[in-house]
């Protein structure tokens, strides 16, 4: 059975294929944040109504959710708009800026709907270990496409 | 020893944050009890915490707690969060 999404998921669990997009086209943060948001409501995770609440978040706290150079975890809190805990992966056409102080401009952003708090760690962390690997980062900010980043990011089967 | 890692909504980036602290202490060899936590939560637990790492966003809206409170710019970066711990153990050792 691969239907149901494991409780504690990998990145490939959480993330479905159809959640990642390149070459995306936003003038500010807003709409990179509605670009991930709507790729989590297109596949599923979410309602519109989180994207909101994720831009909310961005308003009410600051750009905090910059915390690596070039990079965004957009997310809001647990709500009845999470429908089930999932992520996408944006990688922008062209960087945007947050208003964050080192981190800025950003060119990829993940975002995050999630039930609780532990069902994302084990992609998270995942994640992370991307993320701090300078070679890894660069070959994500500059993946032609949307293939070239699935295959970054170990979601297409058949390579080990 | 325990430290609290802030972020707005305590699920996201503050859990990230929480991993890579475990690993700096893993690295300096110091026994810690990392937790990841929301502002609010973060306030009220700030009695039973030796110091706080958070962004500079959210460092503003901590002003006042009676811990430290450290910022990280980059929470992918364990030099970075492990250069924050010696500094804020540097000081209590004083």
């Amino acid at each position: 059975m691969t239907e149901s999404v494991a409780p504690h998921g990998a990145l490939s669990d959480l993330l479905p294929a159809s959640a990642v997009e390149a070459q995306v086209e936003a003038t500010d943060w807003r709409e990179a944040i509605r670009a991930s948001g709507d790729l989590l409501t297109s596949t599923g995770s979410a309602t519109p109504a989180y994207t909101e609440q994720m831009i909310a978040a961005i308003d009410k706290f600051g750009p905090y959710i910059v915390i690596a150079p070039g990079f965004a975890l957009a997310h809001a809190q647990a709500s009845e708009d999470v429908l089930h805990t999932g992520m996408s992966f944006v990688q922008l056409a062209r960087p945007v800026s947050f208003g964050h102080k080192t981190n800025d401009p950003v060119h990829l952003v993940v975002g995050l709907a999630s039930k609780d708090h532990d069902a994302h760690m084990e992609a998270l962390q995942q994640l992370a270990g991307f993320l701090s690997a300078p070679k890894k980062t660069e070959q994500l900010r500059s993946a032609a496409d949307a293939d070239e980043l699935r295959v970054l990011l170990g979601l297409v089967q058949g390579y080990e | 020893m325990k430290v609290i890692c802030v972020c707005g909504m305590g699920l996201g980036t503050s859990i990230l944050l929480k991993m890579n602290t475990d690993k700096a202490m893993k690295q300096l060899g110091i026994d810690a009890d990392v937790d990841a936590a929301d502002i609010g939560t973060a306030k009220g637990a700030a009695g039973q915490a030796d110091f706080v790492l958070t962004s500079a966003e959210l460092a503003e809206e901590l002003e006042g707690l009676p811990i430290p409170i450290r910022v990280i710019n980059n929470f992918m970066d364990v030099d970075e969060i492990s250069a924050a711990i010696t500094d804020v153990l540097n000081l209590e050792q004083l």
